[in-house]
């Protein structure tokens, strides 16, 4: 579903991304770990065609980015941990505009359907700037699938969210997920990333230098695999660094 | 840094030479002017600097757009240099002309449109620089400069003819005299090789600045590669 | 399923968005109102004219006003957006880049629009000038429109910059200027009741002004929000 290989992103003089390969079969959940700074955030941005490579291939679901990117978008939904909702608008206007812009086929059906599977339809009529964070994030994933798009993209989506607001995020995630949809996530939270996620990659230095599947894993697993990763990480930066 | 190429050598002495030459013309070869006197001299550097900054422009232009569609770096280097260099030499120009309107009408400012275009163009590009500096991704802000500096060639235009219909049809006069004439006086024939030859001088002096600028520029360019791999 | 959605639908999507958005909070209209009002008021005590000499600088102060009001709308539209990450939101959409630019300008003129509806009324009945002529109704659309098609562009940019706020009014002044000039000159003949072949050469501009900077703005937007 998706393929990335040899992805470079430079910003000027700072290279980001070096030749990063990345590869997700359809139905995966990979939760993307990595430091401050790894590149996580620039590597999700440009899955989401939001930003673009400069060097590399990128492939989702078939079709390549940046050339395909409008084709690539329809099958995107992308929570970011900046809401990208309006507050002035009401949950439902707000679904009702990213519908139009996606063309969303019976809309007013739709938007009632996503807005039960988010356990917001009691407050449909109001407006966003009224919500809390967690009920925020759970319209924003709303949005996220309104237009049943093939890959989820979630940059750091328990940011911010209280233990409740979180158990209830994870709980629309799992029920979202399960329809077979492909899921790529990067968090900071290594024990919910373990509840949620079947595959775990972490990024350093611009580059994924480990990737374990759920399978792999003892039960406080996570936290040791990666603490490991970075390690060997910081060791072979240093062993490189030149003289 | 590598050696600068033996053009660019020969390139220096052939526009000192020059500047010599035409600075000796202006204050040998041409005669002095029969109504304004000497401080008419000023009107050989006025203009020709004005069409160097109108030059240095029309570099930033045609490489913005030229960057919009190839997005290779070098495209913003000789972009910012343009502006710069352009401003730099309109700046003279509208200050030469100040120096010249003074004891030619008794006014430092004329709001004749030559001069008033030759401002807001001086405002657009010096708006250019604080868009460049408010912006920290090197990428955005050299799209952001190529765009800007598009429209702003394209404004002038339209601002000058603006500022010339303004004039006509209400030629309301700040300062005592007839802003139209920029001092409009005959030419003889010595008068007009010294302007051509400014014309050029300036010209020669403008691609030489500018060589060293975009030269600059990829040092700077260098540098921070350098610095980012220490840092890594 | 079509790959794109429909120009006219995206753009359409947008204007309706941020009329209903605004509709809600007023706030953007409300503080261009403000300002604007203000603006004629200082002008009223600076200025300190007779009858007679303010009907000649009607159209000068019209004009500023306008326009340091609309600088404050383009602001805030753009600003909204960027705050919100919801210029992310509307880039995600698979839509023409430029749909966005239109439904984006569109709206900002209406508000523009609505401002000088109000305004021109409220000055009316302060100074007792009847403003109510087609000519000068004619202009506002004119002048407001390049306006806006340059503002809107620029707003995209300066949002994203440090120096946000102030760099708006910077950018946008000095290449507006055509339309200021033109469209404060035509409105003074307009109310001075001048014969409309005189008036022609400063439509003309307005219109030239209008098309070259509508065309030049949606085709570099794409390299405006790109990343």
């Amino acid at each position: 579903m998706i393929e990335v290989r040899s992805l470079v992103k430079r910003y000027g003089p700072k290279t980001v991304l070096r030749g990063l390969d990345f590869s997700v079969t359809e139905g995966e959940f990979v939760a993307l770990l990595g430091p401050n700074g790894a590149g996580k955030t620039t590597f999700l941005r440009i899955l989401s065609s939001l930003s673009r490579q400069s060097l590399g291939e990128v492939k989702i679901a078939g079709f390549f980015l940046p050339n395909q990117s409008a084709a690539v978008r329809r099958r995107l939904g992308v929570v970011s941990h900046l809401p990208l909702l309006y507050g002035d608008l009401s949950a439902f206007e707000n679904l009702h505009f990213y519908g139009r812009m996606y063309g969303v086929d019976g809309l007013n059906a739709r938007i009632a359907e996503v807005l039960d599977l988010v356990g917001l339809t009691a407050r449909r009529r109001d407006l966003v700037r009224t919500f809390s964070r967690g009920m925020q994030q759970r319209l924003a994933i709303g949005r996220a699938i309104l237009h049943d798009p093939d890959v989820l993209l979630l940059d750091e989506p328990h940011t911010g969210l209280d233990q409740d607001a979180c158990t209830m995020l994870d709980e629309v995630l799992r029920q979202v997920a399960v329809r077979g949809r492909t899921v790529v996530m990067t968090s900071h939270d290594l024990s919910r990333a373990q509840d949620l996620a079947s595959r775990f990659d972490v990024l350093t230095r611009g580059r994924i230098s480990a990737s374990i599947q759920q399978s792999g894993l003892a039960a406080d697993g996570l936290l040791a695999f990666y603490r490991q990763t970075l390690e060997e990480s910081s060791q072979s930066a240093k062993e490189t660094r030149p003289a | 840094m590598t050696a600068q190429p033996k053009f660019l050598k020969i390139l220096n002495v052939v526009t000192v030479l020059f500047l010599a030459a035409a600075i000796l013309m202006v204050f040998l070869y041409a005669p002095i002017e029969a109504v304004m006197g000497l401080v008419q001299k000023v009107f050989y550097f006025h203009v020709a600097a004005g069409w160097t900054g109108m030059l240095g422009f029309f570099v930033a232009f045609v490489a913005g757009i030229i960057y919009l569609i190839t997005h290779k770096r070098i495209w913003d280097i000789v972009g910012l240099a343009g502006v710069e260099i352009g401003l730099v030499f309109m700046l003279i120009c509208i200050i030469t002309g100040s120096i010249w309107a003074r004891p030619i009408w008794n006014t430092w400012w004329t709001w004749d449109p030559r001069l008033t275009t030759a401002t807001i163009m001086e405002l657009v590009y010096a708006a250019y620089l604080m868009l460049r500096q408010g912006i920290e991704d090197p990428d955005r802000r050299a799209r952001f400069g190529a765009v800007y500096a598009i429209l702003g060639f394209l404004s002038v235009p339209l601002t000058f003819f603006s500022i010339r219909i303004f004039r006509t049809i209400h030629p309301v006069v700040i300062g005592g005299s007839d802003p139209n004439a920029t001092g409009s006086f005959d030419m003889t024939a010595k008068m007009l090789q010294t302007f051509m030859f400014s014309l050029v001088t300036f010209s020669i002096l403008f691609v030489d600045v500018l060589w060293h600028r975009i030269r600059m520029g990829k040092f700077a360019d260098q540098l921070e590669q350098l610095k980012m791999r220490l840092l890594a | 399923m079509n790959q794109v959605t429909p120009f006219l639908r995206a753009m359409g999507a947008v204007v309706w968005k941020d009329l209903a958005a605004e509709w809600r909070s007023r706030e953007l209209l409300s503080a261009m109102l403000v300002f604007a009002l203000l603006v004629i008021l200082i002008f009223n005590f600076a200025l300190e004219l007779d009858p007679v000499g303010r009907a000649n600088i009607t159209a000068g102060i019209l004009w500023v006003t306008f326009t340091f009001a609309g600088t404050l709308g383009l602001n805030r539209s753009m600003a909204v957006e960027k705050d919100r990450g919801c210029l992310d939101g509307l880039l995600l959409a698979p839509v023409d880049r430029t749909a966005i630019y239109f439904g984006k300008a569109l709206a900002n003129w209406i508000f523009m629009l609505a401002v000088a509806a109000i305004v021109l009324p409220v000055y009316s009945v302060l100074y007792n000038i009847n403003l109510f002529n087609p000519g000068l109704l004619l202009v506002i659309l004119l002048g407001s429109e390049g306006y806006v098609a340059v503002g809107t562009l620029l707003a995209t940019m300066s949002v994203q910059a440090r120096t946000r706020d102030i760099l708006l009014p910077i950018l946008l002044f000095p290449v507006a200027i055509p339309v200021v000039v033109a469209a404060v000159k035509a409105s003074g003949n307009f109310l001075s009741g001048l014969e409309f072949i005189e008036i022609q050469p400063w439509l003309n501009l307005l219109i030239v002004y209008d098309v070259i900077f509508t065309a030049v703005s949606f085709m570099t937007f794409d390299a405006v929000v790109e990343e």
